[in-house]
């Protein structure tokens, strides 16, 4: 049986790990080589980069970093931010990731998914979605721009266009929850888990175990991702999958 | 020395970085007769069966590859590189594979015989149950997760073959098979952390053996 993931998600501005509360105040969290080897080393399932830099220096300085967390990391990694064409993604896989992650380039011009999935195979290809609950809506809507734009996107229609368009896995986050570690959003996760036919990565909000627990089983998220309380140590990854195990969820 | 083959499939660099995390000798190759001096042979590849049939086809390595283990040189393919080691695949459109190996491969379903629906690709980390403990692939390992991303499977009626396998829905995934000197994983050894670094090494150690046999 598979097992549920937890992926620990590095922020990384200019070649540092960063994390913003609610996309806003970064503080420094460290070296991503570093990071990665110690998430590896203790457990994790997988590791999402998300290069949140402004300029193409940063960009360059990120495809450094993933050549030297290739070289350190014995399980699979995802680099996002700033892949606006077939090309962007060429040079991170080639430098070594695994999957890479398409945001606001993939809704501005969803044939992005489509060309990487062909030539990679859906299973490289994540499409991150940020969405927000909308009053008007009477749902999520979806934003872009790190958080900054709505689109006329209503998330479950935006999942499944992706789906279709050749996403082969979706990271979900609530901007609402994000950076708030009162757990996941758990009706979001569910409908999108529902909507699509590939494996939903849970994002923003995870404090604690139960929050993992919840999302996997009312939300019913293949995967659950979380940054500050693994970086600053609030959780560990193994004593947080021995609170799932003993909560009968699958883990490795 | 190891030789991976490079046919213009998929990611290399993390087999690559694999392999001297393990501090083995390698080299990275197209050319059959740069990998011809080689010990023992990889068989990556990430994407689609009948892509890496033609690649294989136009670099004249098919022939090279059926002609060197045929010599008995130690051949191992990794995810599609170890369906590329059966008899065919119906992944866009019926395609024959290298033959080295009994079984053909095909697309999981999609849907239980209960007529439950399921995810796919094969996503994710999955124990192992070991079938043959002695296979080299295997040898002195204990069973563990390991990380699959795949969407078609082998299927074989010769369960000669099968050392291990994962159980996805009501599918038994041939996880690790082999026969002799040709192995395969059908997941990312390179990614499995330690049980599947641990097979990297023991094909790298078979290699070894059979150097100085």
């Amino acid at each position: 049986m598979l097992t549920k993931r937890i992926i620990p998600c590095l922020d990384v501005k200019e070649g540092r790990v960063v994390k913003g509360i609610q996309f806003l105040n970064l503080v420094d969290a460290g070296d991503p080589v570093e990071l990665a080897r110690f998430y590896d080393r203790a457990g994790a399932d997988e590791l999402v980069f998300l290069d949140i830099s402004a300029s193409h220096e940063g960009r360059d300085t990120m495809v450094e970093v993933v050549e030297r967390v290739a070289a350190e990391l014995a399980i699979p990694f995802t680099v996002g931010g700033g892949i606006n064409k077939l090309e962007d993604m060429k040079r991170v896989l080639r430098a070594g990731a695994d999957k890479v992650s398409v945001n606001t380039a993939a809704i501005l011009r969803p044939e992005l998914i489509t060309e990487g999935s062909d030539y990679f195979g859906a299973q490289c290809i994540v499409v991150a979605i940020d969405a927000k609950h909308d009053e008007e809506l009477g749902s999520w809507r979806v934003y872009t721009h790190g958080g900054r734009k709505p689109t006329q996107w209503e998330v479950t229609e935006w999942a499944q266009e992706a789906v279709k368009r050749g996403a082969g896995e979706i990271l979900l986050t609530s901007m609402d929850k994000d950076g708030e570690k009162s757990g996941f959003n758990l009706a979001l996760t569910k409908a999108v888990s529902e909507a699509v036919t590939v494996p939903v990565i849970a994002s923003g909000g995870a404090g604690n175990a139960d929050h993992f627990y919840d999302a996997f089983t009312e939300g019913k998220a293949d995967a659950g991702l979380a940054a500050s309380i693994f970086h600053y140590k609030e959780t560990s990854i193994g004593e947080l999958k021995s609170e799932l195990q003993k909560l009968g969820v699958s883990v490795r | 020395m190891i030789g991976i083959i490079d046919y213009g499939m998929g990611n290399l660099h993390s087999v690559c970085s694999a392999l001297k995390r393990i501090e083995q000798p390698y080299i990275l190759s197209g050319n059959p007769e740069e990998l011809h001096e080689t010990d023992g042979l990889l068989l990556p590849g990430v994407g689609s069966f009948k892509d890496a049939m033609n690649e294989l086809e136009e670099t004249g390595l098919i022939d090279f590859i059926k002609k060197e283990t045929e010599n008995g040189k130690p051949l191992m393919g990794i995810c599609l590189g170890m369906q590329l080691l059966f008899e065919e695949s119906t992944e866009n459109g019926l395609t024959k594979g290298l033959g080295l190996l009994p079984g053909k491969v095909d697309r999981f379903s999609g849907v239980t015989a209960e007529g439950k629906s399921y995810k796919v690709p094969h996503m994710g980390w999955n124990n192992l149950h070991f079938l043959q403990k002695e296979q080299p692939l295997l040898k002195g390992l204990d069973e563990g997760y390991v990380y699959f991303v795949h969407s078609f499977v082998v299927q074989t009626d010769d369960r000669n073959v099968l050392a291990a396998a994962a159980h996805y829905e009501d599918v038994e995934v041939p996880a690790v098979v082999g026969r002799d000197h040709i192995m395969g994983t059908q997941f990312h050894p390179e990614k499995s952390s330690e049980t599947g670094m641990g097979m990297l090494k023991n094909f790298c150690h078979f290699v070894e053996e059979g150097k100085q046999r």
